[in-house]
């Protein structure tokens, strides 16, 4: 297979080249047979959803991991790159989408980091080559601020700057502009195609239909692990913008044949006529430095509807789920479930009038992993009666209600009092959903419920996602499958910078209105 | 470090069970073998037989009759130390201002039990001196609860700075405000012998022990078997999930505080009413920051805590004696307490690197 993409190259062999790639995680193929070459001159596009295998992809190409099948090749030379420290050596360098500077520290003793322990640190040498490289470049970097005063940006050209001080062959950038201003993506634009025209290798990371299709010179699409299309730079410099775009949604939205996930919809008829039971206006947070906020959130939700939401990870999804569960406090609008505001009533009250939250975070936040799948189950109702009797524990009755509970939702453990951390990512889940799902839910928010579950687990949770509605329920489905949501959802709200920028009905042409939303797009 | 190793389960397969329970035998007991020799060793090239010096602290500690005595009298107000921290450290706050809360309840009880007993019955003088002092404690505890549960200060910072701060008011309270008119050295009032908590039968044992022993087994039935102890619980091992859960973390902070340095308070008044009687300018007996590593290697629970408070108390009174007797120094307990911790630390390393080895 490589012959015949040697003749259809350019002369010359690629720096780094994939072959047969395979990562397998814990019930994950993050990097599935995976081909992939990396040549100079070029600026090559990696794009896909979450969890299409980029990161891994990365970690294998900047010596963070290994891979269990098939051969990296550098110069045309099977290597294998075992650390990070090597992967510098060899020419590789990352720039991760959070960046790696010492806030500390200035600039020039950021860079100096990483020498050899007993070598002075040449400042003066240092600052003679930054002094070269950035004005062929036209960037300017003052050595002397600390990193904690630059803008995310000029951290940005610092990095990059550090990759052409040691003299770096491959320049990696990871989603680089999800923290940038326009003008930041524009000025990096610009700043990847000098480096190309130097010869190096760029390899730039995004979600961005439009910078991809505007800065790249060649394009790999990754799709669940899987390398589902290239284009290549001939035809890439061939094709117009929108056509490029077009080309882009098909192959990452665009339908798999023999899909074992594909589940066929069940359409909701005469939804529009039930009155919501709950109603979301105006909602608005306050973003900080580590999360984003929510601005003019509006949405209604019907009994028996499945709404999705859809979107990148981090455009305030969580922060959505959270608000609405009463776990983190907002800032304007108001929560109306059954007609009655909740927006002022904590977490319990609104667990009590059927509001029901499922966490993606399943080990993090919904569980605590030492404690017995019994207390777990009954987490969200700790001194409550019967289990608790003038705020005494009652074993017997947390072990009758934790049995059958473990026995109606087919969880698999050795017994109710094995910490919850032993199960697997399967089981948990299900004691969550038990947890949830009992006892009077009216509305379910299910923030990513199928990440990191094995596809018998995965298909068990839809079903179980679609029998709660049919049983007329209601469900706000977060995630970022769009197979998922396109398969399960009667609407699907795209989220982009913590609003809703538009809501699909889901149908036919579903799947491209919310692929277009998701890139930035108008549907 | 894992805080919540109290077991919770019940019932399962009784081999197992007996295999477990061995198997943290041998965790607990085996590094204080090693540490004794390691100590040992220390004590030989300082040129003491270490059989005579760990012969004449069991003996002195525990053996002879007024030993055992102050051993077990020692105990109570370490207990009540120890139920104090048992309660933070299950939630997962490390309250470090135990021995400025222990001894601003000293004085408390010190300077108002002997004013009180003046006006009303000795047993409601000897109660409410014990309240006050657990409000005295709470109160020097509110500043880094509410730095901790409202602005996330860190409160090992804040507690460690508090106890010197409230160590210098004890004394300075001790010298200026409830100065004893009658005597000229700079000490409170003193309580009189038939006014303080009485002794056990015919011993020299205060009843504080038995005070001392309920604290810690209350607190203990608190946090394994109550909702409330449960929602601490939780907050300590995981508090993304107790905010998940709905609990209110803040206030839930400040019970925990609030709980702890109450008891520290109440282990001060009950070393006063039971056996000091006063406090002394400059008296600082700093128990709390001994107690600490005594309730790690309970393993937080409070049945193991009542154990090792009584070892500690052995090392430290047979200490005192060996100190006189043979001339090591007081500090050598210590030493002993610290290298148990060090090689307790390093055993349960080896023993999970050991387990996980095994699994995979």
């Amino acid at each position: 297979m490589t012959t015949e993409t040697f003749t259809a190259e350019p002369a010359g062999i690629p720096i780094v080249s994939l072959e047969g790639v395979t990562k397998r995680f814990p019930g994950v193929v993050a990097n599935d047979d995976v081909d992939l070459q990396i040549w100079p001159g070029e600026v090559h596009v990696l794009l896909g959803e979450n969890g299409a295998g980029k990161s891994t992809l990365i970690g294998l190409l900047s010596g963070l991991q290994q891979p269990d099948e098939g051969r990296i090749l550098v110069d045309g030379k099977p290597t294998v790159i075992a650390s990070p420290r090597q992967a510098l050596s060899l020419g590789i360098s990352t720039v991760f989408q959070h960046t790696m500077l010492v806030p500390t520290l200035t600039v020039a003793e950021n860079l100096l980091l990483g020498a050899r322990w007993w070598r002075r640190p040449d400042k003066e040498s240092l600052r003679a080559s930054v002094d070269e490289i950035s004005r062929s470049l036209g960037i300017t970097v003052s050595l002397d601020a600390y990193a904690s005063e630059l803008s995310l940006g000029e951290q940005q050209h610092v990095e990059i700057l550090r990759a052409l001080i040691r003299h770096s062959r491959v320049l990696i950038l990871d989603e680089s502009t999800s923290m940038l201003s326009p003008s930041g993506i524009e000025e990096l634009g610009t700043l990847m195609r000098q480096l190309v025209e130097r010869g190096m290798a760029v390899v730039f990371i995004t979600h961005k239909l439009r910078e991809a299709a505007s800065f790249g010179d060649r394009i790999s699409v990754l799709k669940l692990g899987r390398k589902v299309g290239e284009i290549a730079p001939d035809r890439f410099s061939r094709l117009d913008e929108d056509t490029l775009i077009s080309e882009f949604v098909e192959m990452m939205f665009g339908k798999r044949s023999g899909d074992p996930e594909d589940v066929p919809r069940v359409p909701h008829p005469d939804l529009e006529r039930k009155a919501p039971v709950l109603a979301v206006r105006g909602l608005g947070v306050t973003p900080t430095a580590v999360a984003p906020g929510l601005a003019d959130v509006s949405f209604e939700l019907r009994p028996g509807e499945i709404l999705g939401i859809a979107g990148i990870d981090g455009n305030g999804q969580k922060q959505l789920a959270d608000a609405l569960a009463g776990q983190a406090p907002i800032d304007s609008g108001t929560i109306e479930l059954d007609g009655r505001p909740v927006e002022g009533t904590p977490v319990h009250a609104r667990r009590d009038a059927g509001l029901r939250y499922l966490t993606d975070d399943r080990l993090g936040e919904g569980t605590v992993g030492s404690f017995p799948v019994s207390i777990n189950l009954l987490l969200k109702q700790i001194g409550d009666a019967p289990f608790w009797r003038r705020g005494i524990e009652q074993r017997a009755e947390i072990d009758r209600r934790a049995i059958q509970l473990m026995t109606d939702y087919d969880v698999r453990a050795p017994g109710p009092h094995t910490p919850i951390g032993r199960l697997s990512g399967g089981n948990i889940q299900k004691v969550v959903l038990a947890r949830e799902l009992s006892d009077g839910a009216k509305v379910v928010i299910f923030n990513k419920p199928t990440y990191g579950l094995d596809l018998a687990n995965t298909l068990a949770t839809r079903k179980r996602i679609g029998d709660i509605a049919v049983g007329g329920k209601s469900v706000l489905l977060i995630s970022t499958d769009l197979d998922e949501l396109l398969g399960l959802c009667d609407r699907i709200a795209v989220m982009s910078r913590g609003r809703i920028v538009g809501i699909v009905q889901n149908g036919d042409t579903a799947r491209t209105d919310v692929g277009r939303l998701m890139g930035g797009l108008a549907a | 470090m894992s805080v919540d190793t109290a077991p919770m389960t019940s019932g399962t397969a009784a081999p197992a069970v007996g295999r477990a329970v061995f198997h943290r035998l041998l965790l607990t007991v085996g590094p204080i073998v090693i540490a004794l020799t390691i100590a040992g060793l220390i004590l030989l090239a300082v040129g003491v037989n270490p059989l005579t010096y760990y012969g004449y602290v069991i003996d002195r500690g525990l053996l002879s009759p007024t030993g055992v005595q102050q051993t077990l009298t020692r105990m109570a107000p370490m207990l009540f130390l120890a139920a104090g921290l048992i309660v933070a450290f299950r939630a997962g706050i490390w309250n470090l201002g135990g021995d400025g809360q222990f001894l601003l309840g000293a004085v408390t009880a010190a300077a108002s039990a002997p004013l009180l007993v003046m006006v009303m019955p000795v047993w409601l003088a000897l109660v409410i001196a014990f309240v006050l002092a657990a409000l005295v404690g709470m109160v020097w505890s509110l500043l880094p609860a509410l730095l901790r549960a409202y602005y996330g200060v860190n409160e090992i910072i804040t507690t460690l700075m508090m106890t010197f701060l409230g160590v210098s008011l004890a004394n300075a309270m001790v010298k200026l405000v409830f100065l004893d008119p009658g005597t000229t050295v700079p000490q409170t009032r003193t309580l009189a012998v038939e006014d303080r908590l009485p002794r056990l039968f015919d011993t020299t044992i205060s009843s504080g022990l038995i005070l001392g022993l309920v604290a810690v087994v209350a607190v203990h039935l608190v946090m394994t078997r109550t909702a409330f102890g449960l929602r601490l619980r939780v907050v300590g091992a995981n508090p993304r999930a107790a905010v998940h859960a709905g609990l209110n973390v803040p206030h839930l902070t400040i019970a925990v505080f609030a709980l702890s340095a109450a008891l520290a308070g109440l282990g001060g008044a009950v070393d006063i009413l039971g056996v000091q009687g006063n406090v002394r300018a400059d008296w600082n007996p700093a128990y709390g920051l001994l107690v600490i590593p005594m309730v790690f290697l309970a393993r937080l629970n409070g049945f193991a805590t009542i154990g090792f408070v009584l070892l500690l108390s052995v090392l430290s009174i047979g200490g005192e004696s060996a100190a006189r007797r043979i001339g090591v120094p007081n500090h050598f307990t210590l030493v002993l307490i610290a290298t148990v911790l060090i090689v307790l630390a390093i055993v349960e390393y080896v023993d999970s690197r050991y387990l996980s080895a095994r699994r995979s």
